[in-house]
Parts: C-alpha cells; sequence; structure tokens
C-alpha cells in the first residue's frame, strides 16, 4: 500500500460508534478529547503504510515453532460453582443475577 | 533505614540473625512498607495482619524453600487465591480471585512471603504508574516524578528497599522502563517461558511476566523459580529451564554485542546517551566485541504496538460487565444500560482511550487496514532482529530515552507518553527476553537502564552479560538519598 498522505482523521460520530459498540457512554466533552486524541494517534500510526508488506505474512504468535495446542478432552478439576459465584455482585440459586431481560406476558 | 532487603543472601543472614518468629519478621517488614509508603505509595494497599498469617503459615509448613521468607511484592493483575487484586481499577474492586496464578504458586511453594497489591497503571495502561485508581506511585530518587509504569509500584518498592524483589508484567515495557527509572534490574522472558496463568490479560499476544530486583544474581534466582511450562496456559513453552544462576559468573569475552544505529539516532537526553557510550566501553574492556547493526524497521515499532495492544485489550476487556466480578452500577435500567453503566463508572480514561482505540481498528472496515497491516509489520520487526541475531549474541540499548518526567508532565498528550516506551516495544513485538540494568546517574541524578536484548530463550546470555557488568560497575550499589 502506498502512503498517499492522506489523513484519515476519526469523526466525532466514529467515536460515539466506536463507544456505542464498546459499552461505553462519552459526554460531549468527552467525545470532543478522543477525538482529538485518537485522530492524532491514528495520524501518526498511518506511517505503517510506509513498508512494503507484500507477501508478508502476518504474526499472531511470536514463536512460529508454536503451532495448536490441544489436548486430551478428559474431566479434570475446576471451580466449584460456589467458587465460580463469589465474586458475583448479585446472585441466585447458584447463577448470575442480571436485569429481567424477557418481558412479562 | 537500614538496607537489610538489598539481596536475597542479605534479607537471609538478617532473618537468621533474628529471634522470634517469620509472623514476627512479616510484622516489622510491613512496618516498614508502612513508613517508607508514607511518600513513595508503591503498594494500593498493604494488610499486615494477612501477610503475618502467610507468614506463619510458612513457618508452620517446615520446609525453608530456596525464597523462605523473603518479601517478594506481587502486581496488582497477578491473582493470588482469596487476595484483593485489582490492576489498580475500580471496575475491579474487591475482586478476590478462586485461584492463585502459576507464578503465586512457584513462589509461594519456594517459601516466598508474597506481598501483593504493589500499584500499577490501570490494566497496565501507561508508562508512568499515573492512571491508577489508586493515585500515583512516586519514584523513591524523586518523589516529584513518576517511577516508570506500568509496572511502577513493584520498580518502586524495591528500588526503595520496601521488598527484596517484585514480579511486574511487560507487554511494552512495564518491567524494563520502570526497573530503569528507579535504578533496579528488570527482566522480560522470552514469550512463552513464564507461565500467564492467572496474570489478569491485558494484550495476550505480548504480556509476560517477569522480576524485578536490586541486583542480576536475584532476579536470575526469581526467574529460575517462575519458569517453566504449564498446561493451563495454552502460549507456554515445554522447554526444560536452565539454571540461570550458574551463567552469573561467566564472563563476556568472546560474546558478540550488537549496537543498532536506529536506537541512538534522535531523541535521547544526553545524559542517557552518556551513559550509555560509558556502558559501551566497559563491556568492550572486559573482553566482548561489539558490531554495528541494523534494525531498519525500529522506527515503526510504536505503531505497530499501538494497533495491536489495543486491539487486543479491547477484547480482553469486554469481560468487564459488572455481571460476574467486580464494579456493578446500582442504577435502573436493562441489561444493556447494567453493562454500559458500570464499564463508564469503573474504567478511567487511558482504559477508555485504548478501548475506543482497538474497537477501532478492529472495526469493520478497518481490520485489514490497521490489525492485519500491524501484524504483517510485526513480522518484519521479528525478521529484522532475527537477521541481527546472526551477526551478535545479544543487543545493546538504552532501555528509555529519559530519565523519569515530572508527575503530570505527559498525562494530557498520550502519543508523547506513548513514545517513551519507544525502545522496549520492539522486543514485545519480536518475543525476545530484555533485560534492564542500572548504569549510573543522568540529568539530576536520576537513574538510566541499559537495555540487553537476546534471541529468543537466550535469557542466560543476558544474565551472564548484565552479571559481568555489575560486577565490574558500582551503579547498583547507589542508592536514592534518605533511604
Amino acid at each position: 500500500m502506498e502512503n498517499t498522505g492522506r489523513k484519515k482523521v476519526i469523526t466525532e460520530d466514529d467515536v460515539r460508534y466506536v463507544a456505542r459498540l464498546s459499552r461505553l457512554r462519552l459526554d460531549e466533552k468527552d467525545v470532543t478529547m478522543f477525538r482529538g486524541q485518537l485522530s492524532a494517534i491514528l495520524e501518526y500510526i498511518e506511517q505503517l503504510n510506509e513498508v512494503d508488506t507484500e507477501g508478508v505474512p502476518p504474526t499472531s504468535h511470536v514463536l512460529s515453532s508454536m503451532k495448536n495446542v490441544f489436548r486430551e478432552d478428559e474431566p479434570g478439576v475446576s471451580l466449584s460453582p460456589e467458587e465460580a459465584l463469589s465474586n458475583a455482585p448479585e446472585k441466585k440459586d447458584g447463577f448470575f443475577k442480571v436485569p429481567r431481560i424477557i418481558k412479562e406476558a | 533505614m537500614e538496607d537489610i532487603l538489598s539481596s536475597i543472601d542479605g534479607f537471609k543472614r538478617w532473618l537468621k540473625g533474628r529471634t522470634g518468629s517469620l509472623a514476627d519478621a512479616a510484622r516489622f517488614l510491613t512496618d516498614r512498607i508502612s513508613s517508607i509508603d508514607a511518600d513513595v505509595r508503591a503498594f494500593a494497599r498493604i494488610d499486615a495482619e494477612r501477610i503475618a498469617r502467610r507468614a506463619s503459615g510458612l513457618e508452620k509448613a517446615g520446609k525453608k524453600g530456596r525464597l523462605y521468607g523473603v518479601p517478594v511484592a506481587i502486581k496488582d493483575n497477578i491473582c493470588a487465591k482469596g487476595e484483593l487484586t485489582t490492576c489498580a481499577s475500580r471496575i475491579l474492586e474487591g475482586f478476590r480471585p478462586p485461584y492463585s496464578a502459576a507464578v503465586v504458586e512457584k513462589l509461594s511453594a519456594e517459601g516466598a512471603l508474597l506481598i501483593g497489591g504493589a500499584n500499577m497503571d490501570e490494566f497496565a495502561f501507561g508508562s508512568s504508574c499515573e492512571t491508577s485508581c489508586y493515585g500515583p506511585t512516586r519514584n523513591p530518587w524523586d518523589t516529584s516524578r513518576i517511577p516508570g509504569g506500568s509496572s511502577g509500584g513493584s520498580a518502586a518498592a524495591v528500588a526503595s528497599g520496601e521488598v527484596t524483589a517484585a514480579l511486574g508484567s511487560d507487554t511494552g515495557g512495564s518491567i524494563r522502563q520502570p526497573a530503569a527509572m528507579c535504578g533496579v534490574v528488570g527482566f522480560k522472558p522470552t514469550y512463552g517461558r513464564v507461565s500467564r496463568y492467572g496474570l489478569i490479560a491485558f494484550a495476550s499476544s505480548l504480556d509476560q511476566i517477569g522480576p524485578i530486583t536490586r541486583n542480576v544474581a536475584d532476579c536470575a534466582a526469581i526467574l529460575e523459580v517462575i519458569s517453566g511450562y504449564d498446561n493451563r496456559d495454552s502460549t507456554s513453552v515445554n522447554m526444560e529451564v536452565p539454571r540461570y544462576t550458574e551463567s552469573l559468573s561467566e564472563e563476556t569475552g568472546g560474546l558478540t554485542i550488537g549496537i543498532p544505529g536506529e536506537y541512538f539516532r534522535a531523541g535521547i537526553a544526553e545524559g542517557v546517551r552518556s551513559r550509555i557510550d560509558e556502558a559501551i566501553k566497559v563491556f568492550r574492556d572486559l573482553g566482548a566485541r561489539t558490531v554495528d547493526i541494523s534494525l531498519p524497521h525500529t522506527k515503526y515499532a510504536v505503531s505497530c504496538y499501538y494497533i495491536i495492544a489495543p486491539a487486543e485489550a479491547s477484547s480482553n476487556l469486554a469481560r468487564y460487565d459488572g455481571v460476574h466480578y467486580g464494579y456493578r452500577s446500582p442504577g435502573p435500567g436493562g441489561l444493556e444500560e447494567l453493562y454500559t453503566a458500570s464499564r463508564n463508572a469503573g474504567l478511567g480514561e487511558e482504559a477508555k482511550r485504548r478501548i475506543l482505540l482497538g474497537t477501532y481498528s478492529l472495526s469493520s472496515g478497518y481490520y485489514e487496514a490497521y490489525y492485519l497491516k500491524a501484524q504483517k509489520v510485526r513480522t518484519r520487526i521479528a525478521d529484522d532482529f532475527r537477521e541481527a541475531f546472526k551477526a551478535c549474541d545479544c543487543i545493546l540499548t538504552p532501555t528509555s530515552p529519559t530519565t523519569a518526567f515530572k508527575i503530570g508532565e505527559r498525562v494530557d498528550d498520550p502519543l508523547t507518553m506513548y513514545l517513551s516506551d519507544i525502545f522496549t516495544i520492539p522486543a514485545n513485538l519480536a518475543g525476545l527476553p530484555a533485560i534492564s540494568v542500572p548504569c549510573g546517574p543522568g540529568e539530576n541524578g536520576l537513574p538510566v537502564g541499559l537495555q540487553l536484548m537476546a534471541a529468543p530463550f537466550n535469557e542466560e546470555t543476558l544474565i551472564r552479560a548484565a552479571s559481568a557488568f555489575e560486577r565490574n560497575t558500582e551503579h547498583h550499589k547507589l542508592r536514592p538519598e534518605g533511604l
């Protein structure tokens, strides 16, 4: 990819959209601040386009010797339900409790 | 205050000379920490009673391991069963993990007295320890300055003599940079060398746990204990762990050290530059050969990192939803509202910034231009190192371009803050082991760190070179005033 010198600047609507995807709610002051900061960061990051990566494989794991890691599908020791729920802000009858999501008929 | 914690051996001698129980010694140590920490604030919390009980437990166990009684600080993102572990974030308020990290099990098995709650940047997002929900840790050398980050509490606790050693985690320099700025030794092992089971995830393709200590011998000793295969971490590598402590006394003659021009071009503070030049001369005098090498993609490392790390972080932090653990917003509303309100109130500004950046670069239409592109550039950066290690055994650079900056100096300018990790990020991207050792005072008498990097699983080369450097210099003996 060639660097065209085009400045890809993130808009306030982009910030609101990404905040919604991230389950974050920003007030207008935050939107303005993050738009400015993220634009500066993304402009800096644009320099990656200077690098010729034609035919270069992506790295997801740095040690190329590591491929898939499997284990036998055997039951082992794991947390008890009580332990797994021990940090839940709200729980009921051995389950995590959340606000009602199905409306009553 | 007497420097009883300058080394593991020194601590053991002090402990041997004491009468009374290990719990008494633990109380003495936690009193001492509380007194020093009034200024330094290396810990988010100190629960003296729990620590004393742990000491009693170690004493009753009867078996005296290699680290019996040695106080080791644990960064607040490493789980210990039943102990508050919060990543310095409000969203993990009150979280007591139901299991212990592999490194916690290993240190405990050797009798170490673990002292949890070492302060950090929230979720390890930062280079200064200022994003902690508990407020910043202060540099023991100058309390108006940052200790570095994100493992700033771990480094400050070691540098101020509160503990003998500490564990930190390093995703883009978070062990080495604070170690450099606090004048102590910090080691990031090869990716896969130390199990991350029980480390609260930041960026899973980069995170690694490692030791922070006052000297290279202690670093080797802790590394030897915490390394090794663990089937609970699928990135853990099944390779035998060498006896790192056996590399300590080897000489550096015959060693070839690469000096990468790209790390010395611009932007290094003069006080840092001159200390590094002197260090290179020390190695030459010790019989090492130095060669000029090139790592041509160095300038892209920060960009590459600030795509990959926030992308992975945004995914890892999706689990904080107010339902399973930690902070839950008490407000009314449905499930979506519960998620949003809990995350909004529980996460700090830098965490939000990284989640937004990461979500943006992974979102539809941008994935290929950002994340995939960064993964390819990452390959080029790793290839640079593979090529370089054909000509040298290890690579020498500054750990950080500057000494510790003032608290507040960079908080409003995220990009400048991100650029302070420019020399440490490449080792994470390439998965390499790297160490920072003190190499003398720079501007204002503040510590400067020297970084050495080696090929994957060549930790011994780093221990050997760093130990020889330390043996022939006095830098590691310098102490902050008043401590």
